[in-house]
C-alpha cells in the first residue's frame, strides 16, 4: 500500500510539474464551454428579414409589426416586388424574406388561395432550417388570428417544446462537452502518460519491480480521475453560472455517472497505450480513435436519428453515446436511475470489458 | 537449490518465425561479474529480458536466485535489480524523489530509505544535488545514480543492460569500479555490453552470435581457445568468419 501511495504521488508530480499541460487541461474545458456557449449557438437571433408586400393592407401591416416586435428578427425593409432581394441575399445583408401574394386581405376572407413564400439563406443548412421554423411560427400565429377575425375556422396548433421550452442550445452542448473533455483528459492523457513510461524505459523498471501490474495501472490513472472529476465540476459550474443551465435531476447521480464515464475513458486510454509504442502514436490514436467518434457518433453534434443505419449501429459501441443520453436525461429532463439504468449498465459493461482487456494486455505485452 | 545465481537451461525465445535466443545454457555463480557480449540483435537483451521476467521463454527454463523465472516470477522480482540503457529514472522528479519512489516500491521503510539515500549520495558525491531534478544532472552522474538506485533494495543479482552507452571513457571506468565494489559485497552482476574492452573486466563472459552462445569462459580462456591476443579478435572471428 505504501509502495502504491508513493507511486500515485509520483504520478501527481508528473502532472503538476508539467505546468503548461496542467493549465491547458484545467482551463481548456472552461474555454470550450464559453466558446460553445457564445459562438457555436444553434439558436438564432437577429435574423435580417425583408418583407415583400405588393398590396399593403391591414392584415399585412399586422404581420410586419409581428416580425418587428420579435427579438429574433430585424426587418430590413418592406418592398413591393421581389426584385431587390436577390442582390441583398447574395451580399448577405438579408438572411430571410417573406413574400406575400398581391391580395392578402381577400385571401384571408377565403375568396382566394393564400400562398406565402418564405425564402431563407440556407448556406448553413442548420441555421437555415431554424430560421425557417421561426419564420413559419410567426406566420402561423398571424394567420390563425387573421382568419378568426375574418370569421373563418380557427385552427390552433399549440406546440410546446418540452424540457427546453426556449430551445437553448446550452442544454444540448454541455453534456456533449463533458464527454469530450473527459475523453481528452482521461483517455488521451492516460494513453500518453503510459506510453511515455514505455519510451523512457521507466515502464520496464516498474514491470521488473514487485509492483503488481494492476497496481501500476491503478496508480497511473488515479490522478487523472481526480483531474477529470475537477473538469466535470468546472464545466457544470460554468454552464450553470454563465448560461444558467438547468440541473433538474439528482446531482449525486450525475457525478456518479460522470465518475463511471471517467473510468470508461481511462480504460480506453489504457487499451490504446498497450498498442502504441510512442507518445505520438498514442496521441494520434486517441485523436482518430476517440475524439472523432465522440464528436461525430455520439449524438453530440449530429443527431443519431438522421444517420444512415450502419453508422447508427456503430454508434452503439461508442461509450460517449450512452453517457450523453444519461447526462441529458439527468440534467435536462430530471430523469433518475429508474429510467437510465439500461444506459448505465451498458456503460458499466463497456468499462469492465475495456479494463479487463487493458490490464491483460499490459501484463502480457511486456515488450 | 544450488549456489548458482543464474542457471539457464536451453532457454529459447521465438518471435514468430525468428529465433531470437536459441537454446542457451549457462550459469553464473554468486558474486560473479558475468558479461553478455554480442553484436546488436545477437539476442543478449532478449536473453536478459527472459531472466528478469519481462519476456516469457518459448521453451527451456531458468532459475534466478534459486527461483524459477516462469513459476516464481514474484520472488525473482524481489531478488533482482535492473538498470537499462535508458537509465529508468524520472526526469521530472528530483534525485531524492526518485530514490524515495524506488525505495517505496521495493517496500523499504522510511528509515531505511533515509539511511541508504544518505550513504548512496555520499558514495557517488551527489549530496549537493539531492533536490535537483534528474533532468538537470549530467549524464555520468545520472548513470551512477541509476545504478545505485537499482541496488537500493540490496538485490542478490543486478542486471545491467548496456549500462555504459553514450558516456565518456573516464565515467565508464568509474562505473566499472562501482560494478567491482558491488560484486565485492557478494552481489552477482550480469552485464550486457558491446564494448569489448569492458568485457576484459568480467570474471567470465559469453559471446552470443545469432541467438546462440558461441564462446564462454574467463576472458583468458576465451582468448586461449581462439588463440587470439584480444577479445576484439575473437569477436571478429566469431561474427565475421570470412574476415579474419
Amino acid at each position: 500500500m505504501r509502495a502504491f501511495l508513493g507511486f500515485v504521488r509520483k504520478e501527481a508530480f508528473h502532472i503538476l510539474r508539467d505546468k503548461q499541460t496542467f493549465w491547458i487541461l484545467l482551463l481548456m474545458p472552461l474555454v470550450q464551454v464559453l466558446l460553445f456557449g457564445f459562438a457555436v449557438r444553434t439558436d438564432v437571433y437577429d435574423i435580417r428579414l425583408a418583407i415583400v408586400d405588393p398590396s399593403p393592407g391591414p392584415a399585412s401591416r399586422v404581420l410586419i409589426e409581428r416580425y418587428s416586435a420579435s427579438p429574433r428578427f430585424r426587418v430590413m425593409g418592406v418592398y413591393a416586388s421581389t426584385a431587390p432581394l436577390d442582390q441583398q441575399f447574395r451580399e448577405g445583408t438579408l438572411r430571410q424574406a417573406i413574400v406575400l401574394p398581391p391580395d392578402v386581405d381577400r385571401a384571408l376572407l377565403g375568396r382566394a388561395p393564400l400562398s406565402i413564400q418564405v425564402v431563407t439563406d440556407a448556406a448553413d443548412p442548420n441555421t437555415g432550417s431554424i430560421m425557417q421554423a421561426y419564420a413559419s411560427a410567426v406566420l402561423q400565429r398571424w394567420h390563425a388570428e387573421q382568419t378568426m377575425r375574418a370569421g373563418g375556422v380557427r385552427l390552433d396548433v399549440a406546440a410546446r417544446m418540452r424540457f427546453n421550452p426556449t430551445l437553448e442550445s446550452v442544454n444540448l452542448f454541455v453534456p456533449g462537452l463533458i464527454a469530450l473533455v473527459l475523453t481528452i483528459v482521461s483517455a488521451m492523457m492516460t494513453a500518453i502518460s503510459i506510453t511515455r513510461e514505455k519510451e523512457t524505459g521507466t515502464m520496464e523498471m516498474l514491470l521488473v519491480s514487485p509492483l503488481h501490474p494492476v497496481a501500476i495501472v491503478v496508480g497511473k490513472v488515479v490522478p487523472y480521475v481526480v483531474m477529470g472529476f475537477t473538469n466535470v465540476l468546472l464545466v457544470l459550474g460554468a454552464a450553470r453560472l454563465v448560461f444558467g443551465m438547468p440541473l433538474r435531476g439528482n446531482v449525486a447521480l450525475l457525478l456518479a455517472e460522470a465518475l463511471l464515464y471517467i473510468l470508461t475513458a481511462l480504460a480506453l486510454g489504457i487499451v490504446i497505450s498497450t498498442s502504441a509504442a510512442t507518445q505520438r502514436t498514442a496521441m494520434i490514436a486517441a485523436m482518430a480513435g476517440l475524439l472523432l467518434p465522440t464528436l461525430m457518433l455520439s449524438g453530440f453534434i449530429f443527431p443519431l436519428d438522421s444517420m444512415p443505419t450502419p453508422l447508427q449501429v456503430i454508434s452503439n459501441i461508442i461509450p460517449a453515446r450512452w453517457f450523453l443520453i444519461i447526462v441529458r436525461g439527468i440534467m435536462v429532463k430530471g430523469a433518475g436511475l429508474a429510467t437510465l439504468w439500461q444506459e448505465t449498465l451498458i456503460l458499466l459493461a463497456q468499462t469492465v470489458l475495456l479494463l479487463a482487456v487493458g490490464v491483460r494486455r499490459l501484463a502480457i505485452r511486456l515488450e | 537449490m544450488s549456489a548458482l545465481a543464474i542457471d539457464a537451461r536451453a532457454l529459447t525465445r521465438h518471435f514468430g518465425d525468428f529465433t531470437a535466443v536459441d537454446a542457451i545454457t549457462f550459469h553464473v555463480a554468486q558474486g560473479e561479474v558475468f558479461g553478455f557480449l554480442g553484436a546488436n540483435g545477437a539476442g543478449k537483451t532478449t536473453a536478459m529480458r527472459m531472466l528478469i521476467g519481462l519476456l516469457e521463454p518459448t521453451s527451456g527454463s531458468a532459475t534466478v536466485a534459486g527461483f524459477d523465472v516462469a513459476s516464481a516470477s514474484e520472488s525473482v522480482r524481489r531478488s533482482i535489480g535492473y538498470m537499462s540503457q535508458k537509465f529508468s529514472l524520472y526526469d521530472d522528479l528530483t534525485v531524492q524523489e526518485n530514490i524515495t519512489l524506488y525505495g517505496g516500491i521495493y517496500g523499504l521503510s522510511d528509515a531505511q530509505i533515509a539511511e541508504r539515500m544518505h550513504a548512496l549520495l555520499g558514495r557517488i558525491g551527489l549530496e549537493h544535488a539531492r533536490k535537483e531534478l534528474v533532468r538537470r544532472i549530467p549524464l555520468g552522474w545520472k548513470q551512477q545514480l541509476a545504478f545505485s538506485v537499482a541496488l537500493l533494495h540490496e538485490p542478490r543479482i543486478v542486471f545491467l543492460d548496456e549500462p555504459t552507452g553514450g558516456v565518456d571513457p573516464i565515467t565508464r571506468r568509474r562505473f566499472w569500479e562501482m560494478i567491482y565494489e558491488t560484486a565485492a559485497t557478494g552481489t552477482t552482476v550480469l552485464v550486457t555490453t558491446h564494448y569489448l574492452d569492458e568485457a576484459e573486466y568480467c570474471d567470465r563472459l559469453s559471446i552470443m552470435v545469432d541467438g546462440a552462445i558461441a564462446a564462454m569462459g574467463t576472458p583468458g580462456e576465451v582468448k586461449g581457445a581462439y588463440d587470439a591476443s584480444s577479445l576484439d579478435e575473437v569477436f571478429l572471428r566469431l561474427t565475421r568468419p570470412g574476415a579474419a
